[in-house]
């Protein structure tokens, strides 16, 4: 364990943060000590909640209006935490400068790109708008931004997210900053731009020589990159060290926790015998957006001829970055979209454009999980409402009564207390909100459930319950899956086949084995390289 | 740019025509006519009266004669002020009217958005609850009890300021009638700016720029403000309208010899013309005000640009 020394540029001393709310103050950060010395990149870990990001907020002076800070925040020395602003502001976007972790919004969507990399340039007083200028092209070119002269007139929407992400790099970049704080930068990009944006970190460092402080929830990153790390749970670092030795001989149980989190074990395979539940041939959905009058309309391919062939009891792994067509895929089968050709079989049944009439009693055994159990659970409804909803439309005939005694069948059996099903969504975790959607789901006695990025949304720990929670309820139920996820850890402990797909197409299909140990197509190999999965084998133990 | 223009005021024919058209039959539902005066005139008079003004032809007939005069640019003779052709009055008029709401719209803007961001950076404290108590007295206070009681105070009580009368413009004229108009919007002007501006102090982007340590003034204008004038920009539109309905009490109040109070005059003496044209021009106003909200939004949004 490294101790404070003369290269140490930042440090963090005894920093509590409490934020006043209406119920009361909350202690999000409880004295935490922390040192960063020149040139090394430093992790701080947690899952959400943990404190990690607001420690680097209160440090920056960026707190909530309602945030209060005690202890000190020293840069080479001098005490930052709670100076004047104008003292702060010699430092911060100077010698310390940030990434977040939205690349979407952290950019004002008013101004060019030019103008908000020139900005803190020439505020710093070190250029003026004429050299900050060509310094802006030459820090786009230097964050890998195809064609600098021209993009740096763009304005942020006209830009990707990893795109915007490197600019917002370049930003940090352009002062020639002692440090880096990088808050979650790469959560909200694709896993192959993730991979992009931290080998331009990591290079990035390597040439200039600043320290970065890498705030995430991502061990597999934190592996990749550090050299120190810090693990923080509930507002406390509760070990720090070295990154091989914690990631070697973890000390405290969080940690032990946080590393043994990726989800693993694999699937039973099922019988060959077992009836196929889905058989889709070539489906393929279009989405036409208008170009003007009398002129042809734009036809965009979102998901070009796909076939698939599931057993009961199997599941279906869909792979793909956003914007490959997955979900679209899900939905269409699901006869939730048109589709534009091809035709889809459910039991024996051909249900391609199947009328809203048709459709309906089979709509009980064809069902859909979201990503987001935060939208999509009604607030203003109880959980026992919510779970019997479905109910209502598909067993009419059940009293009140009767639906309250399959409620709470249908907690218990995603492991809730059924004493919840009289509160309100907004008093849960997210990991208990996709175990109420899940519940919702099972109380129709569905066959195949489409699960459209359920764990994406969730920290790796309540991940792998979840997880664990659906392979138990295939078993039990014989259910037949489409897990549709860009995440392929998870996805490997869910399937039996596994589809990539890009760009509305599929890349490569294969048994979930054999895609992950001897992937055939470069985009394959890149996604597994991008994901840094543990190897099976070790995982599996 | 200009095709869009284009476009937007090719659009506003149907619109100007269907507007024409129902109060123009609205109008001739109400009973009376413009010469029912207390003691009847001769049937000799009211017969010649009726036919120079066309009143004698069916009712049909009389709309498709408007159509044609409107179209040519002329909103025809009053019924009520006989020597004054309704282009001639609103050549006097319109220019009172319009300097008086564009005073008022820029006091509300000033005022309401000054009041509006001071209130957004003092969220939740003592400036902020006053600011926003004022506010919500601005709009719920009719002007027409606004009026009075300024005039009373400032008029009378103190002599101040002319209790009335335009004078041609002149400043002392102008202070009471423009406040009054002006106070409901500076209300809404100064909600709406604490609204989208607390948004925006909260918003990622903003946040980038504290980081980077922009000074206040950059955060805080250049970064917060111009996003959360845009809510502000699209009220614009309704604003005109309402400041052109207030103006019809305004000027009737404080005798002003705007386009409002012809309306009202218009109105009371069945002066078909002169109703139908001050329905005519304010009608245009509201459109090319909402054309030019809406280029303005594009000037200051540059993911709305019109191609």
């Amino acid at each position: 364990m490294s101790k404070i020394n003369e290269n140490t540029v930042l440090e963090i001393d005894n920093l509590k943060v409490d934020f006043q709310t209406n119920t009361g103050m909350v202690h999000a950060v409880k004295g935490v000590n922390i040192h960063v010395d020149s040139g090394e990149t430093v992790a701080i870990v947690g899952e959400s909640g943990s404190g990690k990001s607001q420690t680097m907020m209160a440090a920056m002076g960026l707190l909530a209006g309602n945030g209060i800070t005690h202890g000190e925040v020293r840069y080479r020395g001098q005490n930052i935490l709670g100076s004047s602003i104008r003292e702060l502001n010699t430092i911060r976007g100077k010698k310390v400068t940030m990434i977040f972790q939205e690349p979407m919004t952290s950019l004002d969507p008013l101004y060019t790109i030019e103008r908000q990399l020139c900005e803190p340039m020439v505020e710093h007083g070190e250029y003026s708008w004429a050299t900050a200028k060509k310094r802006a092209v030459e820090l786009l070119e230097l964050v890998g931004i195809p064609e600098p002269a021209r993009k740096v007139k763009a304005f942020p929407y006209e830009m990707s997210g990893g795109q915007r992400q490197r600019v917002m790099i370049a930003m940090a970049l352009a002062n020639n900053p002692d440090i880096l704080i990088a808050d979650e930068p790469t959560t909200a990009l694709d896993v192959t731009t993730q991979a992009q944006i931290l080998e331009l970190m990591a290079d990035l460092q390597k040439r200039l020589g600043m320290a970065v402080v890498f705030i995430t929830h991502d061990l597999g990153i934190v592996e990749r990159i550090s050299d120190r790390v810090y693990v923080m749970k509930s507002g406390e670092v509760v070990e720090e060290g070295n990154t091989k030795e914690i990631f070697g001989n973890p000390q405290h149980d969080y940690t032990k926790m946080l590393l043994d989190a990726e989800p693993t074990g694999s699937k039973a395979v099922v019988p060959e015998t077992n009836p196929i539940v889905l058989d889709a041939k070539d489906v393929r959905v279009e989405f036409e957006t208008e170009t003007g009058f009398l002129k042809p309309n734009h036809v965009l391919r979102a998901v070009n001829d796909i076939s698939m062939e599931v057993r009961e009891g199997q599941t279906l792994g869909i792979v793909g970055e956003s914007g490959s067509g997955k979900s679209t895929l899900g939905r269409a089968v699901l006869q939730l979209l048109p589709t534009a050709g091809g035709r889809v079989v459910y039991l024996g049944n051909d249900i391609t454009g199947a009328s809203k009439k048709k459709m309906q009693p089979l709509r009980k055994e064809m069902q859909l999980i979201f990503q987001d159990p935060f939208g999509s659970l009604s607030p203003r409804m109880t959980v026992g409402q919510i779970i019997t909803e479905g109910l209502l439309v598909h067993e009419p005939q059940l009293s009140a009564k009767e639906r309250d005694l399959r409620a709470i069948q249908a907690l218990e059996e995603v492991s809730m207390d059924p004493a919840m099903r009289n509160r309100y969504p907004h008093e849960f975790s997210g990991g208990q909100r996709q175990r109420i959607a899940i519940a919702r789901t099972m109380i129709l006695n569905p066959k195949l459930v489409v699960l459209d990025e359920p764990t994406s949304a969730l920290d790796r720990t309540v991940q792998k319950q979840v997880v664990e929670l659906l392979r138990n309820l295939q078993k039990e139920h014989g259910l037949t899956y489409l897990f549709i996820s860009h995440d392929l850890a998870v996805v490997r402990a869910m399937s039996d086949t596994v589809m990539v797909m890009q760009k509305g197409e599929v890349v490569e299909k294969g048994l979930a084995e054999e895609i992950f140990s001897n992937p055939r197509e470069a985009y394959t190999k890149e996604l597994l390289a991008a994901a840094a999965l543990k190897p099976a084998a070790t995982a599996a133990a | 740019m200009l095709r869009y223009v284009l476009s937007r005021l090719l659009s506003a024919i149907p619109t100007l025509f269907l507007i024409i058209t129902i109060s123009f039959f609205l109008m001739r539902v109400a009973p009376g006519g413009p010469f029912d005066l207390e003691r009847p005139l001769e049937a000799k008079v009211m017969e010649n009266l009726n036919k120079i003004y066309n009143l004698d032809k069916s009712l049909w007939e009389q709309y498709l004669i408007y159509l044609k005069s409107v179209l040519s640019g002329d909103f025809g003779p009053s019924f009520f002020f006989r020597d004054f052709s309704i282009n001639e009055l609103f050549a006097q008029s319109l220019p009172i009217s319009m300097q008086l709401g564009l005073s008022a719209l820029a006091l509300a803007l000033a005022v309401g958005g000054f009041l509006g961001v001071v209130a957004a950076l003092r969220q939740n404290k003592g400036v902020d609850y006053s600011v926003m108590a004022v506010a919500t007295l601005g709009v719920t206070i009719p002007n027409f009890v606004v009026a009075p009681i300024l005039t009373l105070i400032m008029g009378v009580h103190y002599g101040w300021l002319p209790v009335g009368g335009w004078g041609g413009g002149a400043f002392v004229n102008m202070v009471l009638p423009v406040v009054t108009l002006a106070l409901p919007q500076v209300a809404v002007v100064a909600r709406l700016t604490r609204g989208s501006m607390i948004e925006a102090l909260r918003s990622n982007h903003v946040r980038t720029a504290r980081a980077y340590g922009l000074s206040g003034y950059t955060v805080v204008v250049v970064h917060a403000l111009r996003g959360a004038i845009l809510p502000v920009v699209s009220y614009l539109g309704p604003a005109a309208a309402a400041l052109l309905t207030g103006s019809v009490v305004i000027e009737t109040i404080f005798g002003i010899p705007g386009i409002g109070r012809y309306f009202v005059q218009g109105a009371l003496n069945r002066d078909y013309t002169l109703v139908m044209g001050t329905v005519v021009v304010v009608a245009c106003f509201v459109i090319i005000f909402n054309l030019i909200v809406d280029l303005l939004y594009a000037m200051l949004d540059p993911r709305v640009r019109f191609d």
